[in-house]
């Protein structure tokens, strides 16, 4: 019986391990400047983790299929571009599109998350259909997409001018909030919840998660099974891609503009978010709530590191470390069950 | 001889607890010099641990392993081949891309030259292995790559890489588990040979008839107990049967009660585009019928039945259900015409290992879940789960465990249970009792029959020759891809699927 209860507290232990270390981490900064526990702090973290939370659940649907993405910045900066050029201000000096008349703010944003969609789409088709490695497919369309990206952003007028003058209505959507003052929420957080929750019903409640899960789990057992792989695999590509999409529509908005080389890299920092928060990298598991958590421990470092001083190339080590260490214990789980 | 101890290995009194289960209570083997030692017992009785604790990747809890009359402390498998203990296994894991003679010398390759300019020496390596294979008679060449090689090679490899270390124990986890006639015939040969020269083989295996023929000495585990061990030649297939499942198993097969009705599936000159697969495979499969299909490895049985399954293509030949032709080119396909298939490799292409039984059991039919807006029915889902579990008898504390913690049988179970719920007509079931104990496969066997008398058509490929007299109502054995004839079971006998199987030509 004793035996079982310090199994029970240890299994506890690990299932949560990761929300125990986000706490033990912001403590640890707490102590060091007590000021970092503000509601401003707070609501600053959760405003740098939203797009960064919407990418990594994009991407998460990829690794649970045993699969990987590398081409999410490039989307993520390509649908930012996309979005920005046609939502300029009309009385702005240098527009994209000198031309264009005021949109409905919903027609731009489709586009943009539409575009994502098709390139996750492409990647889906050269995986399924092509049985590309998805390593090697989505680091073409990542090399391919910057390049396209590049070539309408050197457009001209433009000329690979960093695109500004957004609309208020536009940038509203990432710097604005519910409520005022202190208790405000911000509008970009609601979206990255909202994100979650549905990515959460996907993944539990529908078809296409369970198939996805199986997939990731044992693609030839998948197979037998009479799952139409190919399909299944498309869509996720493509439903990542969508959410690549969006987050760049986020970023244009909460940044008031967009360059080609927004996005760079960041498909590094979902997939380290997703790893840290028990997404398998040999595929078949991953939970949204996980995803968060390696989200929200990595903006922690982030800010709480630059709050309390501390050289930004030292927090680079320490991510690579959290990187490397939670993916070894987290092999260690099941090397340890063989 | 006088000088020989007793016994070349003893382990006494082993331990070994895991959360919630006793795996080995007090375990005892005691291995004498040349003899080939099985070791029996159900799936799950402590084969696999208790070996698993000779080879230091468990550490038991209690007990001592002396290796002749010497305590020692074996740490991990490394340590286990500088004791002289080495074991074959079950499933092989040689480096395909490689040739023979690299994998026999993999971590050891014969070296010349000066420090530190040492390079390679490939003629000693090919001396050594050519040597090594003449001695045990083994005609297989150093060259060629590993991948190349059938099966049994591989195996004649890993044995040969085993005798290189100079091991004194041998340990085969089921080493004839997929291969032939003939092939056993010669891994015989190879293990008197070693066994003439003091060598004791640890000889795990399901199959009784071999190991009455082959081994000296039986050890018999139950439930993580050591039951007893006895010379081979005082034991009989009952005697050991009942040993290993502590009750008296007067019948192996249960009464077929089934009664084959009209002709569900008809297949005519069925022929894959592959040179050496099957050809021109004509037969009928009545309702309610179990049909066994026999042969050796290699008769193209398991190509065959993929193909009624749209897992392979097919070059020619007609498929006929219910009288009206079909094409099926997918397992989609096969599951709209109401086709369900348990492939023979259960791990690789049946369960899920990181997903729960739950979701293994509904994976095949998740619409049957889905209401109108696409939303699984979460609580249905366990339900049926749990029916499948219940009905099944399948032993798992939950259906929320992950299923790669459950024994081959329990998990064959589940996977019964997912196809059962696309409401199958016609089951095909590859080697559906491979590796799974006795106990289990009896349960199986009722599970089948019950199927069948309930009017489902099953097709049945079993390696196992009294099972499948035992089990089916018609027997097609197969051999180089044809189908060689179909027996009635009544009056089939081993001798003549034999026969048939070994037809050629």
């Amino acid at each position: 019986m004793e035996a079982a209860k310090s199994m029970k507290i240890k299994h506890a232990f690990s299932q949560n391990a990761i929300w125990i270390v986000l706490v033990a981490l912001i403590l640890g900064i707490a102590i060091i400047d007590a000021n970092f526990l503000s509601i401003t702090t707070l609501r600053d973290m959760l405003i740098q983790s939203s797009t960064r939370t919407i990418i990594a659940l994009g991407a998460a649907f990829v690794l649970i299929t045993a699969g990987t993405d590398l081409s999410a910045g490039r989307v993520v900066g390509l649908s930012a571009v996309v979005s920005a050029s046609m939502l300029q201000m009309p009385d702005y000096a240098s527009k994209f599109f000198p031309n264009l008349p005021q949109l409905s703010l919903i027609i731009p944003i489709a586009i943009a998350i539409i575009v994502g969609l098709l390139v996750g789409l492409l990647n889906g088709v050269i995986v399924a259909k092509f049985n590309v490695p998805p390593f090697i497919a989505t680091l073409g369309t990542m090399v391919a997409v910057y390049g396209a990206n590049s070539l309408y952003f050197d457009m001209p007028p433009n000329n690979s001018q960093p695109i500004g003058g957004l609309r208020k209505d536009f940038t509203e959507i990432g710097t604005g909030a519910i409520g005022g003052g202190q208790f405000s929420i911000p509008y970009i957080v609601l979206i990255a919840i909202f994100v979650a929750f549905i990515v959460w019903v996907v993944f539990n409640k529908t078809r296409l998660g369970k198939n996805m899960y199986a997939i990731g789990g044992n693609i030839q057992a998948a197979h037998v099974s009479g799952i139409n792989v190919a399909r299944n695999l498309m869509w996720i590509y493509a439903i990542a891609g969508a959410l690549y999409g969006l987050a760049g529509v986020l970023e244009a908005a909460r940044t008031g503009g967009a360059s080609n080389n927004y996005g760079n890299m960041y498909e590094l920092d979902a997939i380290a978010a997703c790893v840290v928060g028990g997404v398998s990298t040999t595929g078949g598991v991953g939970r949204v709530k996980g995803i968060i958590a390696g989200v929200l421990i990595f903006t922690v470092i982030n800010y709480g590191l630059t709050y309390i001083g501390i050289n930004p190339n030292w927090q680079l080590i320490i991510k690579g470390l959290i990187i490397v260490v939670a993916v070894a214990f987290d092999i260690r789980k099941y090397v340890a069950k063989k | 001889m006088a000088k020989q101890h007793p016994y070349l290995l003893e382990m006494n009194g082993i331990t070994k607890t895991f959360p919630g289960v006793k795996a080995l209570d007090n375990v005892t083997l005691k291995v004498r010099p040349g003899t080939v030692h099985a070791l029996m017992g159900e799936n799950g009785a402590g084969k696999s641990t208790l070996m698993k604790c000779l080879f230091g990747i468990y550490k038991p809890d209690a007990g001592e392993i002396y290796l002749d009359e010497q305590k020692v402390d074996i740490k991990n498998s490394k340590d286990a081949l500088n004791f002289g203990v080495s074991m074959i296994h079950q499933e092989l894991h040689p480096v395909p891309q490689r040739s023979v003679m690299e994998n026999i010398w993999l971590g050891r390759f014969p070296v010349k030259g000066i420090p530190p300019f040492r390079f390679i020496d490939h003629k000693k390596m090919y001396r050594d292995t050519v040597a090594l294979f003449e001695d045990l008679n083994m005609g297989i060449d150093p060259n060629q790559l590993v991948g190349e090689l059938s099966v049994s090679k591989i195996q004649s490899l890993e044995i040969a890489k085993a005798v290189s270390f100079n091991s004194k124990i041998i340990v085969m986890d089921e080493p004839t588990s997929s291969l032939t006639g003939n092939e056993v015939e010669q891994l015989f040969a190879i293990i008197n040979k070693l066994r003439a020269r003091g060598v004791s083989i640890i000889y795990i295996s399901h199959k009784m008839e071999e190991i009455l023929r082959i081994s000296d000495d039986v050890t018999i585990m139950r439930d993580g107990k050591y039951i007893g061990t006895w010379p081979a030649p005082e034991l009989t297939i009952d005697t050991i049967i009942t040993r290993m499942v502590g009750r008296d198993l007067s019948e192996r097969y249960p009464e077929r009660t089934n009664v084959p009705g009209d002709v569900m599936l008809r297949v005519e000159g069925l022929t894959s585009p592959h040179a050496h697969s099957f050809k021109d495979v004509s037969f009928e499969l009545r309702k309610g019928e179990i049909l066994g299909i026999g042969g050796l490895v290699g008769a193209q049985r398991t190509e065959l039945i993929e193909a009624l399954f749209g897992l392979r293509s097919v070059k020619s030949g007609s498929i006929y259900k219910d009288g009206k032709p079909i094409v099926i080119k997918s397992p989609i396909d096969a599951k709209k015409h109401k086709i369900a298939l348990l492939t023979e490799e259960r791990r690789v292409t049946g369960i899920f290992p990181v997903l729960s039984v739950k979701e293994n059991t509904a994976i095949a039919n998740l619409g049957m879940y889905q209401n109108r807006f696409g939303f699984l029915n979460e609580a249905k889902m366990r339900e049926e789960a749990v029916k499948g579990v219940e009905k099944f008898k399948t032993k798992t504390p939950s259906v929320d465990q992950l299923i790669r913690n459950l024994s081959g049988g329990n998990q064959q179970k589940v996977l019964l249970a997912r196809w059962l719920l696309t409401n199958p007509d016609i089951l095909l079931l590859d080697e559906p009792t491979r590796g799974i104990d006795i106990g289990a496969k009896y349960e199986i066997y009722s599970i089948i029959i019950e199927l069948a008398k309930q009017g489902k058509s099953i097709i049945m490929i079993s390696s196992e020759m009294p099972e499948l007299i035992g089990m089916s109502d018609r027997i097609m054995v197969m051999s180089e891809g044809r189908s060689t004839g179909i027996l009635e079971s009544d009056t089939a006998t081993e001798q003549s699927i034999m026969r048939l199987a070994a037809q050629t030509g």
